[in-house]
């Protein structure tokens, strides 16, 4: 472990992951607010998750699966890409990706930001429960599936079944939506929804104007037994 | 689980160290698959000569004088590489059928056959699978390996990837095909046969029997999409390439990274952290129902 300035580098050719995630999550709870910077990650598993705490972290380079899982109030960064299930089950904080992230994304969120800079595979906000996700690529196939709250805002394009038995999360997509999931319907941007866009844009630091974005949410159509389709059981 | 690695090198300078690349990459994904291990390894042609991989359960025995029985056997120079539990024998290109049906005859195991691949796969943990066939000295074009977490049949040598069933053709799996028996009769009724009773064996019967219909690696790789039900990442390789599907669903994890040396292509991307140039390499996922493949 070196201290350079006000940063700690943890180099894990030399660090084990389990020593590193447990100096980590140490530091979080001691509500230390420090920063560290993990380098040579080589696509380990379960990164800098279960951080409870204010704490700054910079991974240099790609991670594999579950990095930042279940993070709350901390800041964590990667420079490079995410395998699958980054920020699962996020509470608070924000989560940079600057490269790709692989699918189910942000999967179970409760709250805080999954800021993707690159693209995000399938699946990505799946079942989201007030996490908001700003990718400024492209989304893959059934992404938003089940998603409960929050906002899942795409700079790019969407891929299909999006937003498929949604419950109240809003989806805004700049894009094309190669195809929407069953119960997943455009809706109208009313000022609330363009003051929400204008926001999350701006703390994600995406150059997009709310007003080329599209709205997509539940049509609550699967909330209720429809009697008409009775025979179909 | 299992894990898939493949490499495949665009430039001649790093030929010598394929088998040192894939064997790293191999190890890396040990925790994907530690029942079994297997590498595809495509390396020098030699014009007019076909070479047949067999496996024997007692090698010992069963490859003492093997070189003189089949060069008897096919009224033309044979020779015989033991390498552990396999052989490599190198027959002329015309005599490949008959070797093949004589050394069947003896109850040895084809692994592949064909003008340049050469298939090495076995029971028990990558690195030791690797150690005993010495992967890291061998050199070649292209290769692609698995590791096995047995679901679809037992863990033997048998149902262990790369599976062959046409000459410099392979395929590797992860994954889990749901109507390989439905396919296995279809393709039996052709008259394309398997030899275990894998689903990822019948994967590969059937790109080859579409190869040999007429289709191109990419038209046969598309065929999968449709033709096969179930679970697939499937990499597969051929005398002149290697090719990458998804299945619509995409739930098994894939990623691949390309630099002006080579294309790479890894379950997950632990297994790019040694790759000479990855830092700079351009890394992406393959997105799902999409077929990708690189030929020279």
């Amino acid at each position: 472990m070196t201290t350079t300035l006000d940063k700690t580098v943890l180099d894990m050719t030399a660090t084990d992951l389990r020593a590193v995630n447990t100096t980590l999550q140490a530091a979080a709870k001691a509500q230390a607010n420090e920063a560290y910077v993990i380098t040579n990650p080589r696509g380990s598993h379960a990164m800098a998750c279960g951080l409870d705490g204010p704490l700054n972290v910079t991974i240099k380079g790609s991670t594999g699966y579950y990095c930042a899982g279940m993070n709350k109030e901390a800041s964590v960064t990667v420079e490079g890409s995410a395998g699958p299930g980054v920020a699962e089950n996020m509470m608070s904080g924000v989560v940079t990706i600057e490269g790709d992230a692989s699918q189910y994304a942000g999967a179970t969120g409760h709250g805080g930001l999954l800021n993707i800079k690159g693209n995000a595979s399938s699946r990505c906000g799946i079942s989201m429960k007030g996490i908001d996700i700003v990718v400024h690529g492209n989304i893959g196939h059934m992404s938003a599936f089940m998603a409960q709250k929050g906002n899942l805002v795409v700079l790019g394009d969407a891929g299909d079944a999006l937003g498929d038995s949604l419950y109240e999360a809003r989806l805004f997509v700049r894009g094309s939506v190669k195809s929407l999931g069953a119960d997943c319907i455009e809706k109208e941007m009313r000022p609330e929804h363009i003051e929400t866009l204008r926001e999350l844009l701006e703390k994600a630091g995406a150059d997009a104007k709310p007003e080329e974005f599209k709205r997509y949410g539940s049509a609550r159509k699967l909330y209720n037994f429809n009697i008409d389709h009775a025979d179909e059981y | 689980m299992c894990g898939i690695v493949g490499l495949f090198l665009k430039k001649d300078d790093l030929r010598p160290k394929l088998g040192d690349m894939l064997t790293d990459m191999l190890i890396t994904m040990t925790d994907r698959g530690p029942d079994s291990a297997g590498i595809a390894i495509y390396g020098d042609a030699a014009e007019g000569s076909t070479k047949i991989t067999v496996q024997s359960k007692a090698p010992e025995t069963e490859f003492a004088g093997l070189e003189a029985a089949l060069s008897e056997a096919l009224g033309a120079p044979a020779t015989v590489t033991v390498v552990d539990t396999h052989a490599v024998l190198t027959v002329p290109e015309d005599k490949a059928a008959k070797a093949i049906a004589v050394l069947e005859g003896k109850g040895l195991r084809i692994m592949g056959s064909g003008a340049s691949m050469e298939i090495y796969k076995e029971v028990g943990l990558p690195k030791d699978v690797a150690a005993r066939f010495g992967l890291r000295q061998m050199g070649g074009s292209h290769g692609i390996g698995h590791t096995r977490m047995a679901t679809e049949s037992a863990v033997t040598t048998m149902g262990a990837h790369p599976f062959s069933t046409a000459e410099d053709q392979c395929l590797v799996h992860n994954g889990s095909l749901s109507n390989h028996n439905q396919m296995r009769r279809k393709l039996a009724k052709k008259g394309v046969f398997t030899r275990s009773e894998n689903d990822t064996e019948v994967g590969a019967a059937y790109i080859s029997s579409r190869i040999a219909d007429g289709a191109t690696l990419g038209e046969a790789l598309e065929g999968t999409i449709d033709d096969l039900d179930g679970f697939f990442t499937f990499v597969t390789g051929t005398k002149t390439g290697f090719g990458v599907v998804r299945d619509p669903i995409a739930c098994k994890p894939a990623v691949m990274a390309e630099t002006e040396d080579y294309v790479a292509f890894a379950s997950e991307y632990r297994a790019f952290a040694d790759l000479p140039g990855i830092e700079a390499a351009k890394v992406w996922e393959p997105e799902p129902a999409t077929v990708y493949f690189w030929e020279r």
